[in-house]
């Protein structure tokens, strides 16, 4: 299932600011991902997870180091992905079916085709994912007739209907209750598993984390470095019962620990 | 209280006030110099209603023509300053400056330039209206969420697709919103133009009539203007709910 290195950070750096009042938001950073695989980014607030999101999704450049996809540099070849926020973010002038399919619109090769296709393939391929994750019926609604938990549903389609080559997630089930969170899991879990994404999962739940990444990265508070990957080996499909186990208990502690204790950095180590 | 039961109301307050300015007329005994009673000022419209009718067509005409292009020239320059933030904090002292220029005084200046008559009256319908479209249609684009944003630039969307899928859409109400108050502000405009130099339009007529202290004719010169300034708000409103009932969470079938 997980094939060969897709995504290459190497000595990949931010600051933002000019000379005087330089912030380091990220340290020189390497980091690997491979095609077809699940990694989770945990850690305090501020840390630079998103920073790293923002950089593979060509949001913002990096100050240092370089980032290549599929062995050729960031930026040489458009890099199709798919990012899903906190906040669901859909368009309240448009039915649900037509939220899920604005990426159609703008993404080629479907942007050529969209006229042509928007009742016809475009609207069975978006239909399949509302099936997919039981928002069907909700398809014709509008977004705010829709629950908190639907519209994250929702926003998962969105970010994933043009089959981008990788996912990028930043805190999507942050704003929703425990119940609502743990559904939405299994759910994504489920479309990682039929559609062999590669994902980028940033969050500060570190069950959430550990029940649905393959491997979590473990960051320090600002300036943010890696302190840790680690390997996640649940079997698949994962159900929710297993946060219950020792051994998954045991890894959120680890997680935990890493965190709460991470060494503060030093200013010579940081420059 | 129904919706029913309160547009009853509603509208009882309006007939109760123009039976209550008829009999308090009657009964203190109001010159009609003064205060004409709402029967007479429609007698008078009925009595001059063919000499009113062309002035009425006229001020339509420059109040529409005006806010036509003011709502062309306020909806470009909205997506523009809205659509940078560079040009939003730029441009906006200057037309905050601009909008607090009392537009009567620039009347004569535009008089001066075009001569008295048809011109001055489209302007100032014009430029009256252009301050409140461009400040809502700018502030709805330019507060599009920077989440939605992202996903769409990350979707490597154009500037001019995030504008037109994201960021028009969105200030339609806000849009929708301004239109209401530009085409009663382009009203005050035209007339407030006639009135000062033109020789044709209600705002002119009433002026003659005024000075011939015909009273009800002035009287229903206002009658005719609050009947046009009220039954183009009325288009605009409905059209708003037409357009942008997502905005008040309306089912729009």
């Amino acid at each position: 299932m997980i094939g060969k290195e897709f995504v290459k950070f190497e000595g990949v750096g931010v600051t933002y600011g000019a000379r005087a009042d330089k912030t380091q938001a990220l340290c020189p950073t390497d980091l690997s991902i491979a095609q077809g695989d699940f990694v989770a980014l945990v850690g305090p607030s501020g840390c630079g997870k998103s920073t790293i999101l923002k950089l593979v999704s060509e949001l913002l450049k990096p100050s240092e180091g370089h980032i290549f996809f599929g062995g050729r540099e960031l930026g040489a070849k458009p890099v199709r992905v798919g990012m899903a926020f906190q906040s669901a973010s859909l368009l309240q002038w448009m039915t649900v079916r037509d939220n899920v399919m604005l990426p159609l619109k703008i993404v080629p090769p479907f942007k050529a085709e969209f006229r042509a296709k928007r009742h016809g393939e475009f609207k069975d391929r978006v239909d399949a994912l509302l099936e997919q994750v039981g928002l069907i019926d909700f398809a014709d609604k509008s977004p705010w007739q829709l629950s908190g938990g639907m519209m994250q549903r929702a926003n998962l389609c969105r970010a994933l209907v043009h089959d981008p080559d990788l996912l990028l997630l930043d805190e999507p089930f942050g704003a929703l209750d425990q119940f609502t969170r743990e559904e939405l899991w299994q759910t994504l879990q489920d479309l990682w598993m039929s559609r062999k994404s590669t994902v980028l999962l940033v969050t500060h739940d570190l069950r959430e984390a550990a029940y649905l990444a393959n491997r979590v990265c473990v960051m320090s508070a600002r300036p943010g470095r890696i302190l840790e990957d680690r390997e996640v080996a649940f079997q698949r499909p994962r159900k929710i019962d297993i946060t219950f186990e020792q051994s998954f208990i045991q890894l959120v502690q680890d997680l935990r620990q890493m965190i709460v204790h991470a060494p503060a950095v030093a200013k010579a180590d940081a420059a | 209280m129904s919706p029913r039961q309160q547009k009853l109301a509603s509208a009882a307050l309006i007939v109760g006030v123009f039976v209550f300015w008829e009999l308090f007329c009657l009964a203190a005994g109001i010159s009609e110099l003064i205060l004409p009673r709402p029967s007479r000022i429609i007698e008078a419209f009925l009595q001059f209603a063919p000499a009113i009718a062309p002035h009425a067509w006229q001020t339509l005409y420059t109040t529409l023509v005006g806010f036509f292009f003011g709502v062309l020239i306020g909806l470009s320059l909205g997506v523009l300053i809205g659509s940078s933030k560079l040009a939003y904090d730029t441009c906006y002292p200057l037309l905050v400056g601009i909008s607090s220029i009392p537009k009567v005084a620039v009347v004569p200046i535009f008089v001066l330039w075009f001569g008295a008559g048809t011109v001055p009256a489209i302007l100032t319908a014009m430029i009256i209206c252009i301050f409140p479209i461009v400040v809502n249609v700018s502030t709805g684009i330019a507060t599009v969420e920077p989440e939605l944003e992202d996903v769409m630039r990350s979707l490597k969307a154009s500037k001019l697709e995030i504008l037109w899928n994201v960021g028009l859409p969105r200030s339609l109400p806000y849009f929708f919103a301004a239109l209401k108050v530009a085409i009663t502000l382009s009203f005050v405009g035209s007339v407030i133009a006639e009135t000062v130099a033109s020789n044709k339009g209600v705002g002119n007529m009433m002026l003659i009539a005024s000075s011939q202290f015909n009273v009800p004719l002035v009287f229903s010169g206002l009658m005719v203007l609050a009947v046009m300034g009220i039954s183009l708000y009325a288009i605009f409103a409905f059209l708003e709910r037409r357009m942008t009932g997502w905005a008040t969470r309306k089912n729009i079938a």
